[in-house]
């Protein structure tokens, strides 16, 4: 019982495979799927690197089994552009406002706010910054990453609109 | 940082999760997982087996009638935006709003908050300040532990190892009362450095009846019932409180530790206390 199969949807694909009970999500979508764009920092949960979605909700990956996942819709870095490779609007936004250096974070800044700002793009900057203050990031000192995620904000919601 | 091997349970039904339990050696359930999993993948815990009882159904429901009954496994995220506790318990969703960050909240729930009992964690508070009752189960039986017995030592619930919390009944105060809840922490969602939540009853302008609840100061969460007993029966006049509490907070044997001290946890607390009941009885006043 500490090895089990598991099957999910992740960006849309189905993956499976026999897992150790005990790897994390983010372990497993690293080393069994292949998906390395999630980041692993601290793995206890305070850096927020390695944030996912799972069934419409931004987890962290290293406090989530990835036996409990199983069955789940998951969705990683990889499936926030569009299938025709074209940027979604908070990645363009990252680009414009140079909201990355090293880049380590920014997989889990842009799940985390994918999934607030999808749930309702129409957010001031105190709740943007409340909402990435799980997310650490030790290059950009985070201005970049406001703007970019104000910018991002305006464009979903006028897409939504 | 990765968690040693255990063997997996996941059990659909509560009365296959209680023969777990005691079937099992060395268990740890695991329900949101936002402090279990930590501890798992640093080694802290080892345990033999792990009991996910995420899947149980009927731990994840929040209803009314004279108590408001929340099931163990509900979620933060639900308790935050629910009708029924905002309707009766609005102050738990103040407090809410210092719990760890969205993406942590989506899975930690209120029963792991409360097995967990970490030191400075607001739902404790909030179910002490209600007196609220926990009912716990295990294969042969079910019983309820009150609140104000829950917590026997640092980080430790007086559950036995084959028993599973499994419900939170909350009477909530009737009206008219105010409440009021503060909170200092280094970063938004950190663990509180201290915090506090306060319920108060005013009549022509005395404090009838009121429950205060610490956290992050001591061992435990727990009701500062020193500090309500010198306020209640007495005129409300904040000065006044400002004397009235001086007593009861030099009892208290704060956390001195290498990152805060006990002499600036004593002032912080001190000020957020006033600033709690401050809130609270602007709130009795408004209604
Ligand atoms: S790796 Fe998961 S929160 Fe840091
Ligand atoms: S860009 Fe380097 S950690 Fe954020």
């Amino acid at each position: 019982m500490q090895e089990q199969d598991v099957r999910m949807h992740v960006n849309g694909k189905q993956v499976s495979g026999k897992v150790e009970t005990r790897t994390h999500l983010g372990d497993f979508l690293r080393q069994a799927a292949g998906l390395t764009g999630t980041h692993l920092g601290c793995e206890h949960g305070v850096c927020g690197a390695c944030t996912v979605i799972v069934d419409g909700d931004a987890v962290r990956s290293c406090l989530m089994l990835a036996v409990q996942a199983d069955n789940c819709e998951v969705i990683t870095i990889e499936g926030i552009a569009k299938e025709d490779g074209s940027l979604h609007p908070l990645q363009e936004a990252f680009r414009n406002n140079h909201a990355l250096q090293c880049g380590f974070c920014t997989a889990g800044m842009i799940t985390s706010l994918y999934a607030f700002l999808t749930e309702n793009p129409e957010r001031n900057e105190e709740e943007i910054r409340e909402a990435i203050s799980g997310n650490i990031c030790r290059c950009t000192g985070y201005q970049g990453i406001v703007l970019a995620a104000k910018e991002a904000a305006s464009k979903m919601a006028k897409d939504r609109n | 940082m990765k968690a040693s091997a255990f063997s997996y349970h996941k059990p659909i039904s509560l009365e296959d999760a209680l023969s777990l339990l005691e079937s099992e050696e060395e268990v740890k359930i695991l329900a949101g997982g936002q402090s279990l999993m930590p501890m798992l993948n640093m080694r802290f815990v080892q345990p033999e087996a792990v009991i996910d009882v995420n899947e149980i159904e009927e731990l994840a429901t929040i209803s009314f009638n004279d108590n408001v009954e929340i099931g163990a496994l509900t979620r933060q995220k639900t308790l935050g935006t629910h009708s029924i506790i905002k309707q009766h318990l609005p102050i738990m969703q103040e407090a809410l709003k210092w719990v760890g960050h969205f993406q942590t909240q989506s899975r930690g729930t209120i029963g792991g908050s409360l097995c967990h009992l970490d030191p400075a964690s607001e739902l404790p508070m909030i179910a002490l300040l209600y007196d609220a009752e926990l009912e716990v189960a295990s294969k042969s039986a079910t019983r309820i532990i009150p609140m104000k017995e829950w917590a026997l030592a640092y980080m430790m619930p007086s559950i036995a190892p084959e028993e599973l919390l499994t419900k939170i009944l909350i009477k909530p105060w009737g009206m008219p009362y105010g409440y009021g809840f503060q909170e200092f922490a280094r970063r938004h969602g950190d663990f509180a450095i201290a915090a506090v939540g306060c319920l108060l009853k005013l009549q022509d302008g005395v404090i009838s009846e009121i429950a205060i609840s610490i956290g992050g100061v001591e061992d435990v969460p727990r009701r500062f019932i020193e500090c309500e007993d010198v306020l209640r029966g007495s005129k409300y006049d904040i000065e006044e409180v400002k004397k009235q509490i001086i007593g009861p907070l030099d009892q208290i044997n704060y956390i001195d530790d290498s990152l805060v001290t006990g002499s600036y946890r004593q002032k912080l607390l001190k000020g957020l206390l006033v600033r709690s009941i401050e809130q609270a009885a602007s709130r009795a006043n408004s209604l």
